[in-house]
């Protein structure tokens, strides 16, 4: 018996040896492979949302072994299914790790191996909790100010009464919380009337219900505010039904997020008034991280914001829809 | 009295009673509040640039809101007769259906078409057959390899968004096609769901009756040895359920996807298969199989509808509205518990004798 736990701890000790040379051999020459830098890219499904489609997109565009990359990909919604590809991209020795996680919960240990092999880990779009020496950077959306530069735009419009439909996401998640709160805010302060607050979770059908309830009570509405385009959608459709007017200088001001390109064309063809972005192309932040690791140096902030703009129909431009719409 | 007592023996008896309950509470709050107290019933003629003259109003919005549940309510009711089980793989069959269909209409990786790539009959019929698929692949698992119905069904359950991904190449396909829009939207005043779920009860009304399918299919699932000894084909019998209940899945779909003009594989269908369950159940169905009654299904199906359209017009807040749902659904399923109706009659015939001794 003691012979076989020997046998099984000596068996341990030969592979954990074998995976740590592994490891530290690419890191130490700066990627022997062709002078490759090796990255492993743990994503949620591509198929989440059209944002997660064009951020997919991104890094692909970026990652490439022309820019001097050898990436590799993996998705998964669920947090387990992502913490074993981490570990994975562990074991093959990657010298960084970029990493959106699914969950914010249950990171700290392959965080702490990925440390022990000299890997750095660069979260993007989404935070974890976990100790923030854990990893080298945290590129992420403000959802907060998201919501507060949409809602500070609103109040720019000066309408002289404000009866707001407020469409929200899936209740708890970031973007809801963030662009929920600025409107809670601003309706408390200002005294803006929320007509109806509900959540249709990002789903356009839903959305549609909730303002075909509105217009059936016959409560007056002047706002719009969708926290998505897809429920923007909805919405539009139900006042198309019931023949709202909506869009510049007509009644109901339609305001959406996330800047689909197709929505990006409703605010061109004037139909819709505002969006609200949520950054999806990180790669260039990335792209400046690695190469101020690469330099031996820390990033400046751990913390890095990515800048999002808000889009008016008034001005926006057929150039704003190609390059900013995803 | 007699009236009276052919009131109660009716069998939509207490579904219907759900029913006017759920619609009850919009009348009161109506009045509460100050409105019409019927405000929740006008139905009105409304012009709109988009599609012409239209039927407006709550009830009109029910109707049309709930079609995808009561077509799959039907097939529901079936596999529950016929089974004694439920296919809990219904909504992510529509969402795979609405995926193939929207495959062929945009043609293969594109993500957003507003011409059609193969004429749109193709698309519904290939949505029709992979229901029909998807309803043999069921059928064949709880038939003929004797699975449980939830076990067998469990894995279109998971599976079947999955590959409805893979046909769309990973994408949400947008079909921005008023011919595609048009089964999702009106024809002349009236949505054109609600002809569509018109026409599905018809169908299999006339089927159930004029045939002895309905017969064949309750005594299978009252005792499917007795019926095979009968001579029926109870294998071939359980089978059809399933197949038919696929098909139904696949009409719901496309209405689905007709509806946002799109196949959000991620979310199309999401969580039906429990409201179709819901209304086999409040239909009055008992889930052990045997008996059923169809129209107390459809029935159901309405007034989940109306719960969310209520709870909608009522301005409930999204964190307290499952609450509220929850509830409802609770006070109807004890109306219509067995122990619950037994009491009542009961206490009734108590009354009624303690009013003869007087």
């Amino acid at each position: 018996m003691k012979k076989k736990v020997l046998a099984v701890v000596m068996a341990a000790a030969m592979v954990l040896g074998l995976t740590a040379c592994g490891g530290a051999a690419p890191a130490a020459d700066g990627g022997g492979d062709g002078g490759l830098i090796k990255i492993g890219i743990i994503n949620n499904d591509p198929n989440e949302s059209g944002y997660r489609t064009a951020n997919d997109k991104d890094l692909k565009a970026t990652f490439t072994e022309a820019n001097g990359f050898q990436a590799s990909f993996a998705y998964s919604l669920k947090n387990d299914e992502q913490i074993t590809a981490a570990q994975k991209f562990i074991q093959d020795g990657v010298d960084y790790l970029l990493l959106s996680a699914a969950d914010t919960a249950g990171w700290d240990s392959v965080l702490k191996d990925a440390q022990a092999a000299g890997i750095h880990v660069i979260l993007f779009d989404r935070t974890i909790d976990a100790d923030p020496s854990l990893y080298s950077a945290s590129i992420v959306s403000d959802m907060d100010k998201e919501g507060e530069t949409a809602v500070n735009w609103l109040k720019g419009q000066n309408l002289s009464e404000y009866n707001i439909i407020h469409i929200q996401g899936v209740m708890g998640s970031a973007a809801q919380k963030g662009r929920s709160g600025a409107v809670d805010a601003a309706a408390a302060s200002d005294g803006w009337n929320i007509v109806t607050q509900q959540t249709a979770e990002w789903n356009a059908e839903k959305a549609q219900q909730i303002v075909q309830s509105v217009i059936d009570a016959g409560t007056p509405f002047n706002v719009i505010y969708a926290e998505n385009d897809d429920m923007a959608k909805g919405a539009v459709a139900a006042l198309d039904k019931a023949n709202i007017s909506h869009g510049v200088g007509k009644d109901v001001i339609v305001m959406g997020f996330d800047c689909n390109k197709w929505a990006l064309q409703e605010l061109l063809d004037q139909n819709w008034n505002y969006d609200g972005q949520c950054n999806p192309f990180q790669s260039q932040y990335i792209l400046d991280v690695i190469k101020t690791l690469e330099s031996g140096q820390e990033p400046a902030q751990k913390t890095i914001i990515m800048d999002e703009k808000g889009f008016d129909a008034t001005t926006i431009t057929a150039d704003d829809v190609n390059n900013y719409g995803i | 009295m007699k009236i009276w007592n052919k009131i109660k023996s009716w069998p939509l008896l207490l579904p219907v009673v759900a029913l006017i309950l759920v619609m009850a509470v919009n009348i009161i709050h109506d009045a509460a509040v100050g409105d019409n107290p019927l405000s929740f019933f006008m139905i009105s003629l409304r012009d709109t640039t988009t599609n012409g003259t239209i039927l407006f109003g709550r009830i009109i919005d029910i109707i049309n809101r709930g079609s995808e549940v009561a077509i799959l309510a039907i097939g529901m009711t079936l596999v529950v007769s016929a089974s004694a089980g439920t296919d809990i793989s219904v909504g992510s069959v529509m969402s795979l259906c609405a995926s193939f269909m929207c495959m062929n209409l945009a043609g293969y990786g594109v993500s957003s078409t507003t011409t059609l790539a193969k004429p749109l009959i193709v698309g519904l019929l290939a949505a029709v057959l992979m229901g029909a698929l998807c309803g043999a692949f069921n059928g064949t698992l709880v038939s003929h390899l004797s699975i449980q119905p939830m076990v067998a069904t469990l894995i279109l359950y998971s599976a079947a968004r999955a590959i409805g991904l893979l046909l769309c190449n990973d994408l949400i396909v947008y079909v921005r096609n008023p011919s595609f829009a048009f089964i999702g939207a009106f024809t002349g005043p009236i949505p054109t769901p609600i002809l569509i779920t018109v026409v599905c009860i018809i169908l299999i009304s006339v089927v159930l009756k004029k045939t002895a399918l309905g017969m064949y299919i309750q005594s299978v699932g009252i005792n499917a040895k007795a019926s095979r000894i009968a001579g029926l084909n109870s294998r071939r019998l359980r089978f059809l359920a399933y197949l038919l209940c696929g098909v139904f899945a696949s009409l719901a779909g496309i209405v689905a996807s007709s509806r946002i003009t799109s196949a959000d594989s991620n979310n199309i269908g999401l969580y039906l298969e429990m409201d179709a369950i819901l209304s086999v159940a409040l239909g009055g169905n008992s889930l052990g199989g045997g008996k059923f009654n169809l129209a107390g299904s459809i029935i159901g199906a309405y007034t989940i509808q109306a719960i969310t359209t209520t709870l909608y017009a009522l301005g409930v807040s999204s964190i307290q509205a499952p609450v509220y749902k929850a509830i409802i659904v609770i006070i109807i399923v004890v109306i219509e518990a067995p122990p619950f109706k037994a009491f009542i009659r009961k206490h009734s015939a108590a009354r009624a004798t303690k009013g003869v001794k007087a």
